[in-house]
């Protein structure tokens, strides 16, 4: 039902909608808007889950709690009166230390690496719902960070995504400088041969936990804008965040492909955002006849087009070289 | 120095595939001595490098280094003495990074790794100048993912990286045994230069009886879990593969014996 409310760029939390601008042809200027906006969102989670999955090697399902987690700190605390740039920044940190956990579970209790992040995931399932208190906190009259720094010239709906673009950015350029620092080197020496990355004397078990922490912390962050822009945050929001990660991640993958970690990250974010436009572009174009609750077949269809279609490309090129 | 006195590991006690790894395994390697070490499959070399390096724990006994008690320290806390090259050439280097930054990880080994960037100008050239003493081309490759390299040229950068930060001790895991015999001897040609360039401490566990005795001062070979022989000196000059096979066969004709009394 979220997903559903998202793509069509309805905000039925916020009811903040009034004016729509031209129609273009098949989407709406508002839902072309409105996707690029989560997909934006989405590529912080899709950033996080190619740290975990991707850098890391390290199957993480904590993204399914830790979205929600993010959503549910901030409107919480925004409800309760705090500053929204302080909640989404505790939002971001709680993420971390979700992360945490779930490396933690991991490296110290040496449980294996999908099973720690699976019971990390149940478990934020009720803590999200201690955090709110209650299935949903809606943020409709409360300042976001979003309407505090929105320019009167602006538009909502042109506003957000351009903040987010700017938001976006900044993680990626950070992530990209992290990872080719010494300390980030070795996380990701820790994903790719952590035998020798110890024979080197990195301390492979604080690699996973730094790494786990800064993915979640991403998902986190995610989350928190998630429900400034969607007018409040919900317990059943994270169901299925990481399969739009991955399948971002994924669709990326196979758009750019690149080893090359500053060109990998942007891969991700065109990624989620593509991602994005075709689940909005399959649901709002009547031709086609799809409906809001077609949205996971969509998905699914859509990462096995990206898982394939590299294979394809190759066995074409290599026809063509023989 | 290494010192490893009396050291003890049991696999799998108490079960039918119980099995002795190290019975008492006991050896001394002064400071810049370069020490080769035989001895047949299950003879204990390479559980006795692991047990050095710190991937095995052992069941008891001690290994020091420079006075340095190991026996309890993780693989990652002894990095920062013991520097150490894998028998496969993919698991001494990170094949998603590239040579420099599996350089810039090597020149960290045994350090606190900040925030700075981990690849910095200075350094590069350091790379490119060892990297063009292999006489590989590889000083114009510094970039390209280690990967894309050969399985031969990934081993001589191993050396590089064991050798861009002084350590206390170099253990070399059958380090040519997975390459083709002109590769090999680079490799070793490659060793032997980095180690006395760098006077290294060193344990070069072998499986070719020429090698052992081709390189280094001291020859130790292995059986049953203990040192059986150990050569060096003039008696080491005068050595044979011959020799060493004679012997090999006597040590194990002798134990053959002993079990025999045992059981008798």
């Amino acid at each position: 039902m979220r997903l559903a409310r998202a793509g069509r760029g309805g905000r039925s939390l916020a009811g903040a909608r009034v004016v729509f601008p031209p129609t273009v042809f098949p989407m709406s200027l508002y839902t072309l808007l409105g996707a690029l906006e989560i997909g934006l969102i989405f590529s912080l989670v899709a950033l996080g889950v190619y740290i975990s999955f991707r850098l890391l090697r390290f199957p993480d399902l904590t993204v399914d709690g830790s979205f929600p987690l993010g959503g549910a700190v901030a409107a919480t605390m925004i409800a309760a009166g705090h500053d929204p740039f302080t909640s989404t920044l505790v939002a971001t940190l709680a993420g971390a230390v979700a992360g945490l956990i779930t490396g933690w579970l991991n490296v110290r209790l040496k449980i294996m690496d999908l099973l720690a992040s699976i019971l990390m995931m149940i478990a934020l399932y009720s803590i999200n719902l201690r955090i709110m208190g209650k299935p949903n906190v809606p943020l409709i009259t409360e300042p976001t960070v979003f309407n505090l720094l929105q320019p009167e010239t602006l538009a909502d709906y042109v506003f957000r995504p351009l903040l987010l673009v700017f938001v976006v950015l900044a993680v990626k350029l950070m992530l990209d400088a992290y990872f080719s620092t010494q300390s980030g080197l070795a996380i990701r020496a820790t994903g790719s041969n952590a035998r020798m990355a110890r024979a080197q004397g990195v301390n492979t078990g604080l690699a996973v936990l730094a790494g786990m922490a800064l993915s979640n912390a991403l998902v986190g962050l995610a989350g928190a804008l998630f429900a400034q822009t969607q007018g409040g945050a919900d317990i059943s929001m994270g169901v299925g965040t990481i399969v739009i990660g991955l399948a971002a991640v994924i669709v990326g993958e196979s758009l750019l492909p690149s080893r090359k970690l500053y060109l990998a990250t942007i891969a991700v974010i065109v990624g989620a955002i593509v991602y994005r436009f075709f689940i909005a572009l399959a649901l709002n174009s009547d031709f086609i006849g799809l409906q809001a609750q077609d949205l996971n077949l969509v998905t699914a269809v859509l990462v096995t087009v990206a898982l394939v279609v590299p294979k394809l490309r190759a066995h074409w090129s290599g026809k063509k070289g023989a | 120095m290494l010192k490893a006195t009396d050291l003890r590991l049991t696999f799998n006690p108490g079960t039918p595939i119980e099995t002795q790894a190290l019975r008492g395994m006991t050896l001394e390697i002064p400071t810049g001595q370069f020490v080769t070490v035989i001895g047949s499959n299950g003879a204990g070399k390479s559980t006795f490098l692991n047990a050095v390096s710190g991937e095995q724990r052992v069941d008891s006994g001690t290994i020091e280094i420079d006075g340095i008690d190991m026996t309890r320290q993780p693989v990652w806390a002894r990095a920062r003495h013991v520097a150490r090259v894998f028998q496969d050439p993919l698991a001494g280097t990170c094949e998603d990074l590239t040579i420099e930054e599996n350089m810039a990880l090597a020149k960290m080994r045994g350090e606190r790794r900040g925030f700075s960037f981990a690849v910095k100008p200075a350094l590069r050239e350091e790379f490119r100048a060892q990297l063009a003493t292999l006489g590989l081309g590889l000083e114009n490759r510094l970039s390209d993912r280690i990967g894309l390299l050969s399985g031969g040229q990934r081993q001589a950068v191993s050396l590089l990286m064991a050798a861009l930060q002084p350590s206390r001790l170099l253990l070399l895991d059958e380090h040519t045994a997975a390459l083709d015999p002109r590769t090999a001897a680079f490799v070793l040609e490659l060793t032997v230069r980095i180690v006395a360039e760098h006077k290294l401490t060193t344990m070069m566990v072998t499986h070719s009886m020429r090698q052992a005795l081709d390189v280094g001062q001291r020859t130790v070979m292995l059986h049953q879990g203990r040192v059986v022989l150990d050569v060096s000196g003039k008696e080491r000059e005068g050595l044979d593969v011959h020799h060493l096979l004679d012997m090999f066969e006597k040590v194990r004709g002798e134990k053959i014996d002993d079990d025999a009394l045992l059981l008798g």
